[in-house]
């Protein structure tokens, strides 16, 4: 090699390495709390950034119309300081005056029914389509009052406009959605800064209103870092790199609780594990699983307790019944199945399977579980062969008809009503496995109509002819570990959405 | 030499399209897009939508073809994660790819060369004895629970290192031991058997016939007809650590083509995974095809052929 393209090679190395951002550094001392998770943030348009991480980043740099409380989940005013519902399909919200987007421009009724609107619309392919596709149109009936019209009755219409941000309708359409999910604009407590590699930085929103539901930062900066190996986020900890993480497994939160420097908090989460049974035969016209006795047997043969406990650890308990606990409309006095061996072998006697039999069992969360299941039944003669497959292959399996069991969870996409767990799993969904008329009737009735008390007795219908078939095997909840440094005290809440604009130093 | 490299890129072309074709295939098989796009809860209505949109109702050679087309416009799609051009995914990370890429492999060299050409100097010495070990622990030690152990110790234990992230060189020093120590063994091993190969020749035997120092002999002469084969062999290495470094980029939080891929396949974001797949065939060609080049302008004898 000549002496000058040597030269040239090093200099492009040294340039390549060192023209890279550099960390800021967590802590108390310049006032950044630095907090970790799994998965990047695709997008940071809300509208376009799925998941956990895109509620997070929804609450973090937007605000919606309405807040929910994520401990007592009683709504509150946002940006919206009342509404009403004018009849079944309607609901009229007056906006709060005064409210400025982070680039100075002042919200109004305008900017509301943009993005309402934008999230009707199935062209747009917004994060979840569930939580905009019910809105027929947004009527402006004065700069701070508009209408929400449905195109049917929607019983969940609040908890959706939850998750409906506020964008400028003039700052988005001169840059474009691109250049907005760049450089975005709400009206949140915190503001984006910049983004550089796996850090996103969020700075103190100092003009944020007050008399909403959330409140100014205590924190000046919030770093949301992207780490994608738990380990690698354990040992950040241990080492004072990050303030925060959860999603932290249960071994692993265990060790932590011992170290002096970090605490260890276990909480619920809207996600519930259970078994879906394919009562109706629909993989299988000469199933077992037709009989309700063996799906009863089945429903026996589980030690919830003991895997709650040891596989899952920390919050989990048994759920009683087919719903998150605490959703509205979780009807829990339904049949139960504590855990005895011998009246499911009983019940696997009487329905004449005795000698038990094969069955396919599909999963994908988790093997330690799958595994766990797969003793017990087992035990009774069910002989469970393992499909273990990602997430969409799994789904896509029982919709075309080939899963006896599937090993699932669910977590309501954060909606507290049991209208966004039943209708995904019975009233003839492609995901019904059971096809029960009187499951069906009510639950889609109860979707259909704006009475609160009315939808509530159809729910407790719908449960317990589930329960009382065991259509389905519910487990247990699902909860999750937070994990915080000692000098920082970060609210823990109920239903994932972490409040960092609550955060503050100890 | 022009006709050489000439049927060197029409190979290389076939190669990538069979790889482009393949890894098309496989991603398709690997599960129903729309529905993880669709995300949890949706109905099979949108679902249905967004297959439709998409084109992933048509046949799969249609699809592919209409992918192909694309593609050699230089449109490698959008995608579905992050909403913007593939390409300029790629061309934000490749940077950290490289950096890293680079730092190992010069960290693999520095050592894995003098220690292969001490060795096989002196074949059955202590000194070889300890590169063939080192040799054996790279090709035996997992990566990743060698990068937990750089984590634990000079990250947790000794803090002298930052753990995770990409922001300076010292970010990259554990990933890059991590990638560099994995590199060693087939370097050692090269450098060792060509210079056992080298001392046995004639030339060498003259050289110290004239009276030229061991230095001398070493570095003028042994050196650059051991370093043949070891060009070949760095180069392969370093196309494997550019693709191969998803566990490591994962692990200490590189923002890299690695940890980009491994999203991708995650998320279902075939447009990025079909890309990541062809970016790394691509620098493997390019790779191979630089080594026979630096190995014309080393060895007078290969330019002559």
């Amino acid at each position: 090699m000549t002496t000058s393209l040597r030269k040239n090679v090093l200099s492009l190395l040294a340039a390549t390495i060192a023209f890279l951002p550099v960390h800021a550094f967590a802590g108390k001392d310049n006032d950044t709390l630095v907090a970790a998770f799994q998965a990047k943030l695709p997008s940071l348009d809300r509208y376009h950034s799925p998941g956990r991480e895109g509620f997070l980043l929804g609450l973090l740099a937007y605000d919606a119309l309405v807040y929910r409380d994520p401990n007592t989940f009683e709504l509150k005013p946002l940006l919206a300081t009342a509404w009403r519902q004018v009849d079944d399909k309607t609901w009229e919200f007056d906006l709060r005056q005064g409210v400025k987007f982070h680039n100075g421009d002042q919200m109004t009724a305008e900017d509301v029914a943009y993005s309402l609107m934008y999230a009707a619309d199935p062209e747009n392919k917004v994060f979840n389509r569930m939580t905009g596709g019910w809105i027929e149109r947004v009527d402006i009936l004065d700069p701070y009052k508009i209408r929400v019209v449905g195109r049917d009755v929607a019983p969940l219409a609040l908890e959706y406009i939850i998750q409906l941000p506020v964008v400028p309708k003039k700052y988005r359409e001169s840059v474009g959605i691109q250049a907005f999910s760049e450089k975005p604009v709400g009206t949140g407590p915190f503001m984006v800064a910049e983004r550089s590699g796996n850090d996103v930085v969020f700075k103190r929103n100092e003009d944020y209103f007050e008399g909403g539901g959330k409140s100014k930062p205590a924190i000046g900066t919030f770093i949301y870092r992207a780490i994608p190996d738990v380990n690698t986020q354990v040992a950040e900890l241990i080492s004072g790199g990050i303030d925060w993480a959860y999603y932290i497994p249960s071994d692993q939160a265990e060790k932590l609780k011992r170290m002096p420097m970090v605490d260890v908090i276990n909480a619920e989460t809207f996600r519930i594990g259970f078994l879906t049974l394919d009562a109706a035969g629909l993989s299988d016209p000469a199933s077992p699983l037709k009989d309700e006795r063996v799906r009863k047997a089945i429903a026996y043969s589980m030690d919830r307790e003991a895997m709650a406990k040891t596989l899952v650890g920390g919050a989990s308990k048994p759920i009683p019944s087919a719903c998150t606990p605490s959703q509205f409309g979780c009807f829990a006095d339904v049949t139960q199945y504590p855990y005895d061996l011998e009246k499911a072998k009983a019940l696997m006697a009487e329905a004449g399977y005795a000698n038990g039999f094969d069955i396919d069992i599909y999963g994908y969360r988790s093997r330690p579980v799958a595994e766990a299941i797969i003793g017990y039944l087992n035990a009774i003669g069910v002989r469970a062969n393992l499909h273990w497959l990602q997430y969409s292959a799994v789904i896509q399996a029982r919709r075309d008809h080939k899963t006896p069991i599937v090993i699932d969870d669910f977590g309501s996409a954060g909606v507290n009503d049991v209208g966004a767990i039943l209708p995904f799993f019975f009233a003839e969904s492609p995901d019904d496995q059971s096809r029960d008329p009187v499951v069906t009737q009510a639950v889609k009735e109860a979707g259909t109509i704006a009475d609160q008390d009315k939808r509530k007795v159809l729910y407790e219908t719908a449960l317990k002819q589930i329960a009382d078939k065991a259509y389905w095997a519910p487990l247990f909840s699902m909860p999750v570990n937070y994990v915080m440094s000692k000098g920082v005290d970060v609210p823990v809440p109920a239903d994932e959405n972490v409040e960092f604009w609550r955060a503050s130093w100890k | 030499m022009a006709y050489y490299i000439a049927r060197r890129l029409g190979l290389a072309i076939m190669v990538m399209l069979t790889i482009s074709f393949m890894s098309f295939v496989m991603l398709k098989m690997s599960g129903d897009l729309a529905i993880s796009l669709a995300g949890e809860g949706s109905g099979a209505d949108y679902v249905e939508f967004l297959r439709k949109t998409y084109g992933w109702d048509k046949p799969l050679p249609v699809q592919y073809w209409n992918w192909l087309i694309k593609a050699l416009q230089g449109d490698v799609g959008t995608s579905f994660y992050y909403g913007s051009p593939v390409l300029s995914l790629i061309a934000e990370r490749l940077p950290a790819t490289l950096s890293l890429g680079a730092m190992a492999i010069t960290m693999a060299l520095a050592v894995a060369i003098p220690l292969g050409m001490a060795g096989g100097r002196a074949p059955g010495s202590i000194i070889d004895r300890i590169a063939l070990f080192i040799a054996l622990l790279g090709v035996s030690t997992p990566i990743f629970w060698l990068s937990f152990l750089l984590i634990l110790v000079l990250g947790i234990q000794f803090a002298v290192l930052p753990i995770s992230g990409g922001g300076s060189v010292r970010h990259l020093a554990m990933p890059a031991m991590a990638l560099a120590f994995y590199s060693m063994p087939a370097i050692i091993r090269i450098s060792r058997a060509g210079m056992i190969e080298v001392m046995r020749s004639e030339y060498i035997r003259t050289a110290r016939a004239k009276g030229l120092r061991p230095w001398q002999i070493y570095l003028q002469h042994a050196l650059r007809n051991t370093l043949v084969p070891v060009v070949a062999v760095a180069s392969v290495q370093f196309g494997f650590l550019l693709g191969g470094s998803v566990v490591v980029e994962n692990i200490f939080a590189i923002h890299g083509i690695g940890y980009l891929t491994w999203e991708a396949i995650n998320q279902n974001d075939y447009p990025v995974v079909q890309a990541a797949l062809l970016a790394v065939s691509a620098a493997y060609v390019v790779l191979t095809l630089l080594a026979d080049i630096v190995n014309m302008m080393i060895d007078p004898r290969i330019r002559l052929e």
